[in-house]
């Protein structure tokens, strides 16, 4: 039986997956979550769930191409963080590249 | 040697020898899962007996490494139970594990009551990682108590669980096993197999230079 486990770092922190591991019943994942989750304090709780208790929805029809009606506000935080890293990161490989000789310059 | 040094070495030699014993089944557990909790277990154990040893080194003049790998097999006081080599017999093992960890609650349980405030203290800390220990030994014991091959390894183990606890606290696990208190298998000089066991446990710590710090 595999369950999947989510883990907290911080309180107040949403839940990521973390990963699964095999475990005959819930006694077992129990012990196996914390030996792997928890046992350096790397966790301050953990959701353990049975894979199969998970509903997963991977089918999402789209024929009238609908994107324009999304909410991307919702994720702004984190979106402002990526695109920030990808102006940095830009901006470092423009700095690093060498620079060009005259002939080729524009 | 003082009560507190005997019963310290006593206590730290048990779990450093269960801690070896344990850690044969890196790598070869019944399954990847256990084989990574069965070793953080074993792990667990020696870093009892190492904060132990240092207790009694202070008291003893001596540091910790010396009394875990300077004395000859003759002078260690583990007890019977955690010296047998039971790779690969995981019946065995986890009727150890069980009575075990089953007799140390008692026995760590009684020094948490000691008037001496360092070793209760030392105690109360050790418990906090045994009460993971006995929820492990409880659930594998729930898996396999009724399989006769662990039935006969308890049988077996008894008489040897009995001996790793003082003959006064021994009451108290035959009642919570519900076993009839028979003749323990006392602490005695260690024998043929713990000598091997030794002999690899200090293998490297005797082949150092005089003065190598690691």
């Amino acid at each position: 039986m595999i369950w999947e486990v989510f883990r907290q770092e911080r309180k107040g922190q949403s839940f990521v997956h973390g990963g699964s591991f095999h475990a005959p019943d819930e006694a077992f994942a129990d012990a196996y979550a914390r030996e792997f989750y928890a046992r350096r304090q790397e966790s301050v709780a953990l959701w353990v769930v049975p894979r199969e208790e998970i509903m997963e929805i991977d089918e999402f029809p789209d024929e009238f191409d609908l994107k324009y009606r999304r909410v991307d506000g919702y994720s702004i935080k984190a979106r402002l963080k990526e695109a920030r890293e990808r102006v940095g990161s830009t901006e470092r490989a423009r700095a690093e590249m060498p620079a060009l000789p005259a002939s080729e310059r524009g | 040697m003082s009560e507190r040094a005997r019963l310290l070495i006593e206590l730290a030699d048990d779990e450093l020898i269960l801690g070896w014993r344990d850690s044969e089944w890196t790598g070869i557990a019944p399954f990847l899962e256990e084989d990574v909790a069965f070793s953080s277990i074993a792990q667990n154990e020696i870093g009892h007996a190492r904060a132990l040893y240092e207790l009694a080194a202070r008291d003893l003049g001596t540091d910790a490494d010396a009394l875990a790998f300077d004395r000859a097999p003759a002078e260690y006081r583990c007890a019977p139970l955690v010296q047998l080599r039971l790779v690969p017999d995981w019946a065995r093992t986890i009727a150890r594990h069980v009575l075990y960890e089953t007799a140390d609650a008692i026995r760590i349980a009684h020094l948490k009551e000691s008037d001496d405030a360092e070793l209760a203290g030392l105690a109360g800390k050790i418990e906090r990682e045994e009460v993971y220990h006995r929820l492990h030994a409880e659930m594998w014991l729930d898996r396999l108590g009724a399989e006769e091959r662990v039935r006969e390894a308890v049988d077996e183990l008894w008489p040897l669980a009995l001996g790793i606890l003082d003959a006064e606290l021994r009451p108290a696990l035959a009642e919570r096993l519900g076993r009839p208190e028979v003749e323990a298998v006392e602490r005695a000089a260690p024998g043929a197999e713990f000598a091997e066991l030794w002999n690899e446990m200090t293998m490297v710590r005797r082949s150092a230079p005089v003065g190598a710090q690691w």
